[in-house]
């Protein structure tokens, strides 16, 4: 990729860990895998390995071939709808401490949501594999959606793996995905969540690797899963730096995502690791509020672990047991997190903080009401990370007027059309004798 | 690496084991139990019957919130001790209570999570101390064991690694370099439970095993009754059985465990050719 060379403007002068590393040469945008830092690797059945390793090779090659390349840019452009705009959010700004606010409408890809990127770019290496048929897990839908998205598109079979209390909640997604032909098989062992129906995905393709490809849906898992996912996903952070530049002239001095698994975060991330004037921040689901145990803030407050072929931060009890994680938003509700971020994290580049369902919210409703874009409540998070991130730099800025010089770059990973009964609950919008009442009160999408 | 030599190479429990059942001109038998299921004192008295019975060695396996290579069987079992309250301290309990009563090598078979998050250490010298003979890693191949190596060769454990149909020649022959005591040969590309027939594939990863040098491999995965045993047996150094045997004790409790055992070791003889 070309990097735009501009003048940054200095952001403090830290002289963290981070600014040595930068200024040692080193790139963290060079991160190939299979470690990061001492997170990573592989905790792998050995019956897998020979397929990671065939994955792990296709991909490697696919990336050196320009036929390749240039397949993936085409579906960008003309499937998905890259590039996604970068919308200034001026009246939601106001409630942000002044500053400028842009947002990366990962929203208006095709599908709704980032996800998009990531199983078309996968769907290709597995025809390329001389794969016949795709699984997937997935906690509410979308990346299961996705998944057979890219499945009808290129005529592959698919299997996605759904938790059995999912599938009654998300009925309608599990429609969708059988209307695009996949088949969904609901998971009732376990806790019957997303964790579970990665379980069973990862059984299925030890039975059938010879003919399958497990199409995971977020930056984590064994190598190459995190480092691959994560290039599928670069295309938001390159997007992103070239519109505020265009649109700006400069750098922002903070980029908001989501974290649950992390892969919206991962991919726009990357276009801003190696800017040491931008703070990068992830937003985790802070649930119920940290202190009460029911959240999904993995890094706040997670131990490092091994678990679905990584090591990275993991919610864990006393005796490595996997805990379950709680979040309004389903897309963020996962106990691990993708290695990179552990490491990210350690190296203090990039700050994990825990959003509360409360917060987040909120901050879905100031969206709506301000700019007439519904948010998915995953991206939600990001949003209401992004209004404390510019509080606190306008407070840095200090005298009135200042603030406005300040730009905050958030990642609007997904539409909120799939959350709207959830919101509607929420916001206590339902008519008590409605049917969408009775539907919304199992969290079932209207 | 700074390690200490406590066991003289060929000391290994699980080998010593497998070599007197070879003695006897037989393969050995190798039984698996879930610890805590359907308690922690089942599991001991089952595995005392295990070996009472005719297995030769044992496996302890420790419940897990999220075990990707078992089926459903070993699912629900290992599910229920968790909601009993089974914690992963109580297996050094349960080896402690078999290997005092029986001869029987006592191997656990974890996921390594748990490992890591006692400390890898801690765990191997807990377990050494109780007369565990070592441990089967399903999820732990040897690239990213060097902490278990370290550990296992201080406290004189046995590192019994999986080598799949899948496995080329290059990983078998690292799996085969960095194992001891013996090498467990998955026998079919999927995950635990009773199955009809033994895959062919079994026979082949044996002799890929062999080829790479491996002196004790011993087979498993879809093994339930006395024909698949004798099956094996004619190939391998030992024959691995867990899911007939978790609904053995399931159905029946000890003496189910103890009347299947029985039967299965009808078919660890080998027939002259």
């Amino acid at each position: 990729m070309v990097r735009l060379m501009v003048d940054a403007p200095a952001a403090g002068s830290d002289e963290s860990a981070v600014d040595a590393f930068l200024q040692g040469g080193e790139s963290l945008r060079h991160a190939p895998g299979p470690y990061f830092g001492s997170y990573g690797g592989r905790w792998m059945p050995e019956s897998l390995i020979a397929a990671l390793d065939e994955l792990e090779d296709t991909f490697e090659k696919a990336k050196a071939d320009p036929e390749f390349t240039a397949q993936i840019a085409e579906l960008n452009k003309n499937y998905s709808g890259r590039p996604s705009l970068l919308t200034e959010a001026k009246r939601f700004a106001e409630h942000a401490g002044g500053v400028r606010i842009f947002l990366k409408r990962e929203d208006l890809n095709h599908t709704g949501s980032h996800k998009i990127n990531n199983v078309l770019g996968q769907a290709l290496l597995a025809k390329r594999m001389g794969k016949t048929r795709v699984i997937a897990e997935t906690g509410a839908g979308q990346h299961g959606v996705a998944s057979a998205t890219a499945a009808a598109l290129m005529g592959l079979e698919c299997v996605v793996y759904m938790g059995a209390e999912d599938c009654r909640r998300q009925a309608l997604n599990v429609a969708r995905m059988e209307l695009l032909g996949a088949t969904v098989i609901p998971v009732t062992n376990g806790s019957q969540t997303l964790k579970d129906a990665i379980n069973e995905a990862l059984r299925d393709w030890v039975a059938n690797v010879d003919t399958t490809h497990y199409l995971l849906g977020t930056a984590a898992g064994a190598h190459p899963f995190p480092a691959m996912v994560r290039y599928f996903h670069e295309v938001i952070g390159e997007e992103a730096r070239a519109q505020i530049l265009e649109q700006t002239g400069r750098l922002p001095d903070a980029v908001c995502a989501c974290i649950g698994g992390g892969s919206n975060a991962i991919g726009i991330f990357h276009g801003f690791l190696d800017d040491p004037s931008v703070k990068i921040y992830g937003f985790e689901a802070g649930g119920e509020g940290v202190e009460t145990g029911r959240h999904a803030a993995t890094i706040t407050l997670g131990k490092p672990g091994v678990l679905h072929g990584a090591r990275s931060y993991l919610m864990q009890d006393d005796d490595g047991q996997t805990i379950e994680s709680h979040s309004i938003s389903a897309g963020l509700d996962y106990p691990g997190v993708g290695p990179e971020h552990s490491y990210l994290a350690d190296i203090g580049r990039v700050s994990y903080e825990p959003i509360t369902d409360s917060e987040a919210m909120d901050a879905f409703r100031l969206l709506c009401r301000t700019e007439g874009i519904i948010p998915a409540i995953e991206s939600a998070h990001a949003l209401a990370g992004a209004i404390k991130v510019g509080q606190r730099l306008a407070a840095e800025a200090g005298a009135a007027g200042k603030a406005a010089d300040k730009i905050v770059l958030v990642n609007l990973s997904g539409r909120g059309d799939k959350d709207v009964a959830t919101a509607a609950e929420w916001f206590d919008l339902l008519d008590k004798d409605s049917p969408e009442h009775e539907i919304a009160k199992e969290g079932e999408q209207l | 690496m700074n390690h200490v030599e406590l066991t003289p190479q060929g000391a290994s429990k699980s080998a010593a084991a497998i070599d007197r059942a070879k003695a006897q001109g037989r393969a050995a038998l190798i039984g698996y139990l879930p610890a805590g299921y359907p308690s922690v004192e089942a599991t001991i008295a089952a595995g005392i019957a295990l070996a009472e019975n005719g297995a030769d060695l044992i496996e302890i396996g420790i419940p897990y919130s999220d075990p990707v290579m078992d089926g459903l069987v070993i699912q629900a079992a290992t599910t229920e001790a968790l909601a009993k309250g089974f914690h992963v301290k109580q297996v050094f309990d349960v080896v402690r209570g078999i290997t005092s009563k029986t001869d029987a090598a006592v191997l656990v078979m974890t996921y390594w999570n748990p490992v890591v998050r006692m400390g890898v250490d801690e765990f191997s010298r807990q377990l050494a101390d109780a007369g565990g003979a070592g441990l089967i890693t399903p999820d732990l191949i040897p690239d990213e064991a060097s902490e278990w190596m370290a550990a296992s060769d201080k406290y004189g454990l046995d590192r019994v690694f999986l080598v799949a149909p899948s496995s080329s020649p290059e990983r078998m022959k690292r799996t085969v370099e960095a194992s001891r005591g013996f090498v467990y040969a998955v026998s079919i590309m999927g995950v635990t439970g009773a199955r009809t027939s033994v895959s062919s594939a079994a026979k082949d990863v044996v002799a890929a095993a062999r080829a790479a040098g491996a002196e004790h491999v011993c087979v498993g995965l879809g093994v339930s009754n006395a024909e698949q045993v004798r099956e094996i047996a004619a190939y391998a150094d030992g024959v691995i059985v867990g899911t007939a045997l978790v609904v053995a004790i399931g159905d029946g409790g000890v003496d189910a465990v103890a009347s299947l055992t029985k039967d299965l070791s009808t078919g660890l003889t080998r027939e002259e050719a």
